[in-house]
């Protein structure tokens, strides 16, 4: 019986940290999470306990949490198996986020195509209530709090946190102008906290361990373990926990057991296909932390680790990093709409062999325009691998080029021109 | 006609609307999830369907196209009893996303979006359905696959295609290759 069960979950210390903190009180649940340097896993590496202290303590509205499982960023799939296997951390970490910022009400949404994880947290979510966790008067107190457990239908923009906010209010998810934040006005117009999934579940045991010990676990500025999606061309692919500032080198050749079939490593995209792609020169020292990964050039992301061998095109690769975001573009904001458009376009020739020489730097300058000018990051999560891609394959980029095929490709497809 | 009298969903998915509603503090915040169960009843968002949701809702048809028209996961138009759905982004294209689609089209012999004229499958290249520590992998309906190879796309097909002949009461020998019943477009009411 796993600690999906409510009973396991209860056995091995579940809901205790929930119990702690409400004897507590919100002023010292902040305190710890500031002092856990804990920091969102969604991708942006925010503060928790920071975000948390934005909320006002006294608003008209009346104030939410909201849990981000619309997991989509490719390569990741860290929630699928908290989901699974760990539902009352979801909401024993919503039921603390809630008493941190006085709220009475969280919302976990889920994306749609987890249509049975959804069927487990729902599940976990009425066992919580039958337990009395969950309710008018959790844990016998006098607080009140309620879970709405939410399905997307399928859409990446969504896990961007006004996208979402919009989605949960019925609409069409496009992201919100911003300030004013969503801490101050989000869902419904109340103050909202927004976390990743990952983020929410880790707080109970931040609360169970301590900050300090916590805080001890990862690296300098970044609490903790965090859950690391190791995929693509390595020979143990899964979904591993490891502390923060892990040696990424040694995540893929020891606890990944290096690359598949005995061929060399190429590239590495460190956390989601939104994070500019590092050579193997770069992993050498490389800490996965936020801080580390981000003065080696990238992003630390949403930790999904794509490990690409040498037998790959990255043009390839490319194309089919930039076809996803062009299809998920929500098409609010011209810069990301069509420039994701216009990249599609432009990778697509020029990987089928009827690219010019222009067209790298074409690309490049496109990238870069978009760069910093979209309504919300999804512009830039298209841009930032691409311009990685360039910089650092340009050879491979004109080895495509004067119709000569593709070194390796087989899914050549024909340019739409 | 309120919906209280007449309705074009099965009473559990009608009551289980009734409640959807009322869970929310915005009616509206229902919509999304609502016309997901109703698209996994019916099979699509016909007019009918939309109609009603936009009654219980209390919002114009219009309201609930513009919103249905962005999720990717919502459809105007019929698909197969079993929708195939094969994720070929970056890390099942990585270990054989394309080689297990291509699989499924020539065996299928459907593209993107096809439905095959038994009415059975339905194909679709879908983005990152979050599996991709098991690459690559395909959902069919709510379920998933992993881990696959193109070799064991025959196989798949004729589990589904065994189930869709069981629940249909079709023997399945091969001798007969009877059109599954379709959805009727336009009513959104199973035939």
């Amino acid at each position: 019986m796993g600690a999906a069960q409510i009973d396991r979950y209860i056995e091995l210390g579940g809901y205790d940290a929930a119990k702690k903190c409400l004897a507590q009180g919100p002023d010292w649940i902040i305190t710890e999470m500031k002092a856990s340097n804990l920091r969102g896993r969604g991708g942006a590496g925010f503060p928790t306990g920071l975000k948390w202290s934005f909320v006002p303590k006294q608003n008209p509205k009346p104030k939410y949490v909201l849990v981000n499982g619309d997991e989509s960023e490719p390569g990741t799939c860290k929630d699928h198996l908290i989901f699974l296997h760990d539902p009352h951390a979801v909401i024993e970490g919503t039921i603390i986020a809630g008493l941190a910022i006085g709220a009475k009400v969280g919302f976990i949404y889920l994306r749609g195509e987890y249509r049975y994880l959804l069927e487990i947290m729902e599940k976990a979510v009425a066992d919580a209530y039958a337990k009395g966790f969950l309710g008018k008067n959790i844990f016998g107190s006098d607080t009140e709090f309620q879970v709405i457990t939410q399905s997307g239908a399928g859409a990446y923009e969504v896990g961007e946190e006004s996208a979402l906010m919009e989605s949960l209010e019925g609409k069409r998810g496009i992201p919100r102008i911003k300030p004013p934040f969503p801490a101050v006005v989000g869902l419904y117009g109340g103050p909202t906290v927004i976390n990743n999934a990952e983020t929410i579940a880790t707080v109970p045991h931040v609360i169970e361990m301590g900050a300090a010990a916590y805080a001890a676990t990862g690296s300098e500025r970044n609490g903790g373990t965090r859950l690391f999606c190791l995929s693509g061309h390595v020979e143990r692919p899964g979904v591993y926990e490891l502390p923060m500032g892990y040696n990424l080198k040694k995540m893929i050749y020891e606890v990944g057991g290096g690359i598949r079939g005995g061929r060399t490593l190429k590239a590495v995209v460190p956390g989601g296909s939104s994070t500019p792609v590092l050579l193997p020169s770069e992993i050498e020292n490389l800490g996965m932390d936020y801080d580390q990964v981000g003065k080696a050039g990238s992003m630390l992301g949403s930790g999904g680790v794509v490990v690409i061998d040498d037998q790959t095109c990255i043009v390839e690769f490319a194309l089919r990093t930039i076809s996803f975001y062009q299809h998920e573009s929500c098409g609010w904001c011209i810069p990301c709409r069509e420039g994701t458009d216009w990249l599609k376009k432009s990778l697509t020739r020029f990987h089928a062999g009827f690219g010019v020489a222009k067209d790298i730097d074409n690309i490049q300058y496109l990238a870069e325009n978009m760069m910093g000018r979209t309504f919300c990051p999804l512009g830039d999560a298209a841009a930032m691998p691409t311009l990685g891609f360039v910089k650092k394959f340009r050879k491979e980029f004109e080895d495509h080029l004067n119709g000569k095929p593709c070194p390796f490709a087989k899914h050549v497809e024909m340019a739409v021109i | 006609m309120s919906p209280e009298t007449m309705t074009l969903f099965s009473p559990a998915l009608a009551a289980r609307f009734d409640a959807l509603v009322q869970k929310y503090p915005l009616k509206r915040s229902a919509l999304v999830p609502m016309l997901l169960y109703a698209q996994d009843e019916v099979g699509y968002l016909s007019d009918a369907v939309i109609a009603e949701v936009a009654e219980r809702i209390g919002i114009t048809q219009l309201d609930v196209r513009d919103v249905a028209s962005y999720y990717s996961m919502l459809r105007f138009k019929p698909a197969g009893k079993f929708n195939v759905q094969v994720c070929t982004n970056i890390s099942c294209m990585l270990r054989g996303g394309y080689d297990v689609y291509e699989r499924f089209q020539e065996e299928l012999g459907i593209g993107h979006k096809g439905v095959t004229p038994d009415g059975i499958f339905s194909l679709e290249e879908v983005e990152c359905i979050g599996v991709c520590c098991w690459a690559p992998a395909i959902q069919v309906n709510y379920d998933f696959h992993d881990e696959l190879s193109a070799e064991h796309v025959p196989g798949i097909i004729a589990g589904y295609r065994g189930k869709a002949h069981a629940e249909a009461g079709v023997p399945d020998d091969g001798s007969s290759s009877p059109r599954w019943k379709p959805l009727v477009e336009g009513t959104g009411l199973n035939a």
